[in-house]
């Protein structure tokens, strides 16, 4: 076993094995989740320098970084969701830190979705395109490439006078994904799992819901979808350990066969 | 008859900006009676309580009768100019560079003969009106206006040193979400400032009034969000250099107590925005602001502070957002010590509930948004401290005059 | 009550310099051990002193006399500027006369650093610091300019008569060696100097410098003991804040006064051989004409065009060159003329001899404090 791991480490270094970063950048103008102003707000990424070899510390530069656990690319434990609440080892502080590491498969829903912001993710897509590459086996993340990561803010955010509009899936595909294929979680380049309009669903935020009821994970604000196979990607996310945390920024990345 | 204001030609890049100076501003703790009146645009002067002799300049004890009951009350301001000098020569360096500079004594009805600051429109032997205004050192000063107002009285250069005319000034909207930084861009374009910079943050987001904020004459949007540090310095480091007035629109109006809501995150919010927000506003503009008091025509000029009445008293059903505007208040307060060597005024314009959607279920009387905005447009244009607006915000400031304690009990419901 | 049996004498002057880089005390010291020597006494000699200076902070007489190594057992200080020197002589004469001292010596000097005079108009008064520096801090040129304008308003007064004056005066500095201003003065150069607070020109102001005046009050025995010629007090006056209710002044506390002050005096206006006003502004000497009883109110103008002024015409002046042309050494400008005085009673001008000098008036003024002078005062001298 160590050998392989040794293996593996070697051909990281040697480059045939890629790293793909699958995180965006912690700015303060990035996108977050807007809920209605009279709800409780998730807290943008804010950074305050705390000395930059100046009067504050002549030697050394360094910051305080304030932010919520859903800000930027961020992975979802169970417990976010009420459908989650009582389930055994739901928080990230417990999650059995061997789920920080799983396989992928990549749906791509991208070309649909250029002209259809709207897009709804059903089951007879994902049959689709499993006939065209492989059923997606049980433990895998599903992350859904829309290549919504390249768009300008306002697009992506998507905001209009009646909410967002990104795409996502239907109430029954996700149910589909964890009953019919076990998988080990979600993940999306848009700001939620759900679909934009995903509050009028029944139920609302049924990738929330669902998933999460099942003690799955989410993982959104992804980026560089589009550089991952449909199958095959490794995705090592691990996210911060806070206490009973219902979810953390982290960086995510994905190990990809063949080198350049 | 008063030379209408030309708009200032681009500044010469060669030229040194002049230093601000104000003058001398130290005053007896009895004449700051004149500060307070001065703040707020009142005229008041020292009325004897028993013997009713209105007199100046201030004084601890009635000239008439000795009595010590002395209090400065409203009176009336008319009055005759006795004679008048033009000072071509002046000890003061911020009046030598200001020279030749007006002044003459006025017997005013009510009594009492002043030595005033004249309007360039007030001749010797003629009828006046006697105003109290802040010079640029913020200390009182009274200043003869013509009887009846003249045309563009209010671009004489004299009087213009004690006001804040958004007239050709460059004016940082700080929030243009809401339908007060909405109101206030639209009055200060009506106002005549050059440009009216107008700051959006979240720009991803839309937000109602948008188009039209955007068809405002003179309106430029920028980025800004007073909750990032960044967004602050880098909107200071493009246009820092070039506002002369910033009027802080930013707020968070929450209902809630303290006791009785749940957690801290909406009071961090409230802080961030009011509190932080200020300070980083003023950590980011205040130094430049500061060095261009006396930048020629427009030369910075203000900063203004909106602040919730109830920043003055906790108003329980909205008692964490009545603290964040204390809090905010009392951090306007220390600015205004900070921009005062420039020659930059800090006007807190105190109101009442606003008919805006975070007071929906406030009964009336209410101030709706383009009221508060015309009143901080007159504000500056009469170079004022402080300002209250609304009824409700008038209450306040009269109960607190008179019973602090009552209000405190009373406003709890 | 007059001050039968009491002299001045022994006038001294510490040359007057535009700024200087001494103290007060400095030149205080200086007029004292001067004084010492012009009447030959030892400083513990001095049992009184009178004091008045400008500059002397955060000290005041008492002080001045651990400092300079007195031990006076009469002691007063006088803070009225243009006043000072009448009612210096008038305290010394009242406590030399009831027996408090023997030799009261009267003094006042004020140093002139550069600033210092700025320093001095923004901590004037407290009315001053409230309502009148912030105005255009045009001291008291522009305060006294407004009296000006008025009294020509009220009563026709011409900047050409006022020019008069200054010329005069100007002509009569000639002859004094410490005078500031030494060069003749015609009326065009009066008419065309540069405007400082209108009406006010250059010339109507007096030039801030840094001098001391001193003299003795003693008994007349006393002086003729010491070998000193002195002159007699024959009346003194002086008033603070009179006429509080004129609305801006054109008259001083003098007009209160003048009939107790010749009555005392025993002589009459035409007896004067020589009249010392304080100088300040014109205007103000020429309320002087009239509120000491020379002519009458509003007849100032009519009176400066039917005189010379000059140390040798109709109406001897300021014939040392007053204040406007000699420099206000601060507080020693209230003690210009008495001194001036005092040599030409005695004989002994710096400049040219008043002939037949045998009586003078010297008056004073001082502190506008707010909008007007508070302080007046006037003395009338006569040859022993």
């Amino acid at each position: 076993m160590a050998s392989d791991l040794l293996a593996f480490a070697h051909r990281v270094a040697q480059g045939s094995i890629r790293i793909i970063d699958l995180t965006q950048t912690l700015a303060q103008e990035f996108p977050t989740i807007v809920l209605p102003p009279e709800f409780g707000q998730c807290a943008p990424f804010r950074i305050e320098e705390v000395s930059r070899y100046d009067e504050r510390g002549p030697a050394w530069y360094w910051n305080n970084i304030t932010l919520g656990e859903h800000t930027g690319t961020h992975f979802d434990a169970p417990i976010h969701w009420i459908s989650g609440k009582d389930l055994a080892n739901n928080a990230v502080d417990t999650i059995d830190p061997r789920n920080f590491i799983a396989p992928a498969s990549v749906v791509d829903c991208s070309k649909e979705c250029a002209t259809d912001p709207d897009f709804v993710l059903t089951v007879d897509f994902v049959e689709a395109w499993e006939k065209k590459h492989g059923r997606i086996a049980a433990g895998e993340w599903v992350l859904l490439r829309t290549d919504w990561s390249k768009k300008p803010y306002p697009e992506y955010a998507g905001m209009g006078d009646d909410g967002a509009h990104t795409p996502g899936p239907s109430p029954e595909t996700v149910r589909w994904l964890v009953e019919e294929r076990d998988v080990h979680g979600f993940g999306t380049e848009t700001i939620g799992t759900d679909y934009g309009q995903g509050q009028h669903f029944n139920p609302p935020y049924p990738a929330h819901f669902y998933m999460h009821g099942k003690g799955r994970y989410g993982l959104q604000c992804l980026t560089n979808l589009d550089k991952l196979p449909p199958k095959g990607a490794v995705i090592v996310a691990a996210p911060l350990k806070i206490k009973q945390g219902s979810g953390s920024p982290l960086r995510v990345l994905a190990l990809v066969e063949g080198g350049a | 008859m008063t030379a209408p204001l030309v708009r200032p030609k681009r500044k010469d890049p060669l030229k040194k900006t002049r230093q601000p100076l104000y003058p001398q501003p130290i005053r007896s703790r009895t004449a700051q009676g004149l500060t307070a009146a001065a703040a707020q645009g009142r005229f008041e002067l020292q009325t004897c309580a028993d013997c009713k002799t209105v007199f100046y300049p201030p004084r601890d004890a009635c000239p008439n009768c000795l009595s010590a009951r002395v209090p400065f009350i409203p009176v009336d301001n008319g009055g005759k100019v006795l004679a008048e000098t033009t000072i071509h020569t002046s000890t003061d360096p911020y009046f030598r560079e200001r020279t030749p500079w007006r002044a003459g004594l006025t017997k005013l009805d009510c009594g009492p003969v002043v030595l005033s600051h004249l309007h360039g429109d007030v001749r010797e032997g003629e009828r006046v009106r006697l105003n109290l205004k802040l010079d640029k050192g913020g200390a009182p000063v009274l200043i003869a206006l013509p009887e009846k107002d003249t045309p563009n009285m209010a671009d004489d250069p004299q009087l213009r040193e004690m006001t804040c005319d958004p007239k050709f000034r460059r004016v940082l909207i700080t929030n243009g979400r809401t339908a007060v930084g909405q109101a206030m861009a639209k009055a200060f374009s009506e106002a005549g400032a050059n440009i009216v910079f107008v700051g959006i943050a979240d720009p991803w987001k839309p937000f109602p009034g948008q188009d039209a904020l955007r068809a405002i004459e003179r309106v430029e949007i920028v980025p800004l969000d007073v909750t990032d540090t960044e967004s602050v310095t880098e909107q200071a480091e493009q246009n820092g250099g070039r506002i002369d007035i910033i009027v802080n629109t930013a707020e968070h109006v929450r209902p809630g107590g303290i006791a009785q809501r749940h957690g801290l995150t909406v009071a961090r919010e409230e802080m961030d925005v009011r509190y932080f927000g200020l300070m980083r506003l003023a950590q980011a503009f205040g130094p430049a602001m500061r060095s261009r008091g006396a930048d020629g025509v427009n030369s910075a000029a203000a900063f203004v502070n909106l602040l919730s009445v109830h920043a003055l008293m906790n108003w329980p059903a909205y008692g964490a957002y009545s603290a964040a505007e204390a809090a905010t208040l009392s951090a306007a307060q220390c600015l205004r010590a900070e921009l005062r060597p420039g020659g930059v005024k800090v006007l807190n314009v105190f109101f009442g509930p606003l008919e805006t959607e975070w007071f929906q279920t406030v009964p009336p009387p209410k101030v709706a948004p383009s009221a508060l905005a015309k009143a901080v447009v007159r504000a500056l244009q009469s170079g004022l401290e402080d300002v209250f607006v609304g009824d409700v915000a008038e209450d306040i400031r009269g109960r607190l005059a008179v019973n602090p304690k009552a209000l405190e009990r009373e406003i709890a419901g | 009550m007059a001050y039968d049996g009491v002299v001045a004498c022994a006038p001294v002057t510490i040359p007057y310099r535009r700024y200087s880089i001494n103290t007060a005390h400095w030149w205080i010291g200086r007029a004292l051990h001067k004084l010492t020597q012009a009447a030959k006494i030892r400083p513990h000699d001095i049992d009184g002193l009178v004091l008045s200076s400008f500059t002397l902070g955060p000290d005041t007489a008492v002080g001045v006399t651990q400092h300079l190594g007195l031990t006076p057992r009469w002691l007063d200080h006088v803070p009225l500027g243009g006043a000072s020197g009448v009612v210096g002589l008038r305290r010394a004469a009242r406590a030399v006369q009831c027996g408090d001292a023997q030799l009261v010596a009267c003094v006042a000097g004020d140093t002139n650093h550069v600033d210092s005079f700025r320093k001095t108009l923004t901590t004037f008064s407290r009315f001053a610091q409230d309502a009148v520096y912030p105005y255009g801090s045009g001291g008291a040129n522009a305060s006294f300019a407004l009296i000006t304008k008025n009294y020509m308003n009220m009563y026709g007064a011409k900047r050409e008569d006022f020019g008069k004056l200054c010329i005069a005066q100007r002509d009569n500095a000639l002859a004094i060696p410490f005078a500031m201003m030494k060069k003749k003065l015609t009326l065009d150069e009066y008419m065309a100097a540069r405007p400082i607070s209108d009406p006010l020109h250059l010339f109507d102001c007096v030039m801030p410098c840094a001098g001391a005046e001193a003299f003795l009050v003693c008994r007349a025995d006393t002086a003729k003991s010491l070998g000193l010629p002195a002159v007699r007090i024959l009346s003194t006056v002086e008033r603070h804040n009179a006429f509080r209710d004129d609305p801006i002044q054109y008259r001083g506390g003098w007009a209160l006064d003048v009939d107790e002050l010749w009555q005392m005096a025993g002589i009459k206006p035409d007896d004067i051989d020589l009249v010392e006003t304080y100088d300040d502004y014109p205007v103000i000497v020429t309320m002087q004409f009239e509120d000491l009883g020379f002519c009458r109110k509003g007849e100032g103008p009519d009176f400066i065009r039917g005189h010379s002024f000059t140390t040798d015409g109709s109406f001897p002046h300021n014939t040392s060159g007053g204040q406007l042309s000699a420099g206000q050494a601060g507080a020693a400008g209230g003690y210009l003329g008495l001194t001036e005085a005092m040599r030409q009673l005695t004989g002994a001008p710096i400049g040219e001899q008043v002939a037949n000098a045998e009586h003078a008036i010297v008056s004073g003024f001082g502190m506008i404090n707010y909008d007007r002078g508070l302080s007046s005062g006037a003395a009338v001298l006569a040859r022993a």
